[in-house]
Parts: C-alpha cells; structure tokens; sequence
C-alpha cells in the first residue's frame, strides 16, 4: 500500500481518557496552581494542552506562544518543574504519574499566570553588550567571512539561539544573584567577541566580566542541560571567562 | 561578585595549592608511617628555610583561595555585599593568614 494512503487509515487523534493538568494561576508573587481535566490526544504538545483549556475551559488564562514550531523561543514554561518550550514538548515525554503541573518560566517575574515578564531578561542582553557594532559603514564593500576560522566557527557554535529564556530560567546563579547576567547574553555576547565584523571587543568585555558579569557562572551546565537548542552556553562563558584573563590589566579594570 | 582578578587569584591559587596539598598529605603519611615523635618532627622543620616557604606559600595560596570562595557564598546565600562583603573577605583573608603563619611560625622558629 501507497505510504500516504496507510497513514489516512490511523485517526490522526484518538481519545484516550483525561490527564490532571495543574496550572499557576495568578499575578505577580500572589497565586495557586488550579487543576484541570484535559483530554488525552496521541500527538499533543505541552502548548497544545495550554490552548485548549484556554480555547475549552477557562478564556481567562493567560500565556504566551508565536510560531508552534520552536523558532521564536516565546512559549517557555516550567513542566513538572523543568523548563521547557512547550511548542515542541511532548506530553508523553514529560507526564510524571499520569499529571502535568504547568508554571511561568523560574527566576523572572510573573505578569499573569503563565506569562513571564522578560523585560530584565532582554536588558541583560543589552548590558552583556549583546549588541552588534558594525566596523563598516554601509558605503565599505561587503566583508568575506571565512566560516574556516576557528573564531567563526566558535561564533556558530553559539549561534542558534531563540531567547527563550529556558537557560536562564535553568541557571541557579541566576536565582542567587539577581544581577547575574545569565547564559543566553553571555553565549550572545561570545558570540560577538568572535564576530570579526565587530568593532566592540575590549567594551564587551569589560561589560561581561565585572560583578554579576562570567566569573559568577559556577559552570555546573544547567543551561546546557536545558537548552532546546543544544547550544552549550557554559562553554561559551568558559571562554569569556579565557578571554576576560588574556586581557586583565591589574591597574585598569 | 567575582571581577576577573578575583577569579584569576582564586584560580592561580587553587593551582598553587594543588601540588602542595599532595606533598602535604604524602608528608604526613610519611611521618606517622615512619613514627615520627613530634620532637623529631619538630628536630627537622626548626630553622629550615625550605619548609618555611613549603608552608608559608601554602598558607598564603588557603588564605587567598577560602577568602574568595567565603566571599562568594556569603554572597549568594545571604546577600551581603559592597562594603560588608568586602570587609568580610579582607577579615576573612587576614585572619586566615594569622593563624596560619602563627602555626608555621611555631614550627620552624628554632
Ligand atoms: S553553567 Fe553557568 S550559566 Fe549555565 S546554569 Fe550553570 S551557572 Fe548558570
Ligand atoms: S541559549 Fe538556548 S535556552 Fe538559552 S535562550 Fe538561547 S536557545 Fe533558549
Ligand atoms: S511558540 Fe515559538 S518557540 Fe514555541
């Protein structure tokens, strides 16, 4: 039989009971968990149960989610106490005893049940200097890279990052120390030190290594652990930390 | 609360300490295997030079490596900083440095 045709016959849902699904509910610090009856599909998402009790049971709550398909990094949430992008979890994979609890991202202030607020997340990135500082002007021919050299390959390795905030959310420094920077600005931010087109390097790294800057990262690999992108943000903070030493000046900073 | 030359103290440090450690603890191995009394103990450390470096650059490596590590957990777990921490850490680093040189002192003074 003809592939497409043998997969018309299996029902692309079939229904098989109901799970208990806990979800925070509240604003700011002030807040429980409400439970609800979801029903169980083969094929379902963390962010699918989350739009149906919303589209099904409760128009109140509130979340947040862009693309479904693990590209703008806008859907993180705790799941059973882990953080996840819920676009691309599946609840099989994550269910504990047959329930799921779901929570806004740890380590960032809550708006209103499942969304966090990102704002000191996104200023971080900013104070990590995770800007570009272009050393042409648009008039300059345009630079050939070459993806061979060992700093743009380190700059890729890094690359693929879609703020999502899971890292930060993971990185127990991040609790402790509120004014850690936290892996997703640094990763960006090695990134840019090995950007050859940037024009920032000595600035970016004074932004990156003084309080709250590489050197509060313990490197016990949470963000590593956690990021759905397989990227490896204590390496790139490793390196930081390597390139902050390479130019300690014990008079200046 | 670690700048990088906090870090790269608290990392030379730690590198310093590493071997001396070793020679440390295969010294005392040594020393009680061998029936060492303290007065003979005491026979062959008084006046050398060379156990007095030995031990004062191992008090000097402890002090700066426990001073740096204390500041950072006084710092994640109850949130002291600025100018208590910094207080905090030179006490921590001065009385480690002391005591220690008290001890090495008491060794090797003849
Ligand atoms: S390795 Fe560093 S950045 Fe990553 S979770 Fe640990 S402390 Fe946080
Ligand atoms: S490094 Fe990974 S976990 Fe962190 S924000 Fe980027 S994609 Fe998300
Ligand atoms: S909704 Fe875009 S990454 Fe999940």
């Amino acid at each position: 039989m003809h592939i497409r045709e043998a997969w018309k016959d299996e029902p692309l849902v079939s229904n098989s009971g109901t799970m208990k699904v806990s979800v925070w509910r509240g604003q700011g610090d002030v807040g429980q968990f409400e439970e609800f009856d979801v029903p169980v599909l083969d094929n379902q998402t963390i962010l699918d149960v989350v739009s149906w009790i919303q589209q099904e049971s409760d128009p109140t709550l509130t979340y947040r989610f862009a693309c479904r398909v693990g590209m703008c990094g806008s859907c993180a949430m705790m799941v059973n106490g882990k953080p996840r992008w819920t676009c691309r979890t599946h609840v099989k994979k994550v269910r504990k005893d047959g329930a799921i609890e779901i929570a806004p991202l740890r380590n960032l202030p809550v708006i209103k049940d499942l969304a966090a607020d990102m704002t000191e997340f996104f200023d971080k990135w900013v104070k990590a200097e995770g800007v570009f500082h272009p050393s042409k002007t648009r008039e300059d021919p345009i630079e050939p890279i070459n993806h061979e050299s060992n700093a743009r390959q380190q700059a890729s390795a890094a690359i693929e990052c879609i703020n999502c905030a899971v890292c930060y959310a993971a990185c127990d420094s991040v609790s402790s120390n509120s004014d850690y920077l936290g892996p997703a600005a640094l990763n960006r931010a090695w990134t840019l030190v090995n950007d050859e087109r940037d024009s920032a390097a000595e600035q970016r790294l004074k932004a990156v290594s003084g309080d709250g800057g590489c050197h509060s990262c313990h490197s016990h690999q949470s963000c590593m652990n956690y990021c759905p992108n397989e990227l490896n943000p204590t390496a790139s903070i490793a390196g930081l930390k390597r390139e902050s030493v390479k130019n300690l000046s014990w008079w200046g900073w | 609360m670690l700048n990088t030359r906090l870090y790269y103290l608290q990392r030379v440090s730690a590198m310093m300490m590493a071997p001396l450690v070793l020679c440390h603890i295969a010294l005392m191995i040594y020393a009680v295997q061998g029936g060492l009394s303290a007065g003979e103990i005491l026979s062959r450390t008084q006046g050398s030079v060379l156990w007095a470096l030995f031990y004062g650059l191992f008090v000097l490596a402890v002090s700066v490596h426990a001073a740096i590590g204390l500041r950072v957990i006084v710092f994640e777990t109850f949130g002291l900083r600025g100018i208590l921490l910094n207080a905090f850490s030179v006490v921590v680093l001065l009385a480690s440095l002391v005591l220690g040189m008290r001890a090495v002192y008491a060794v090797v003074a003849s």
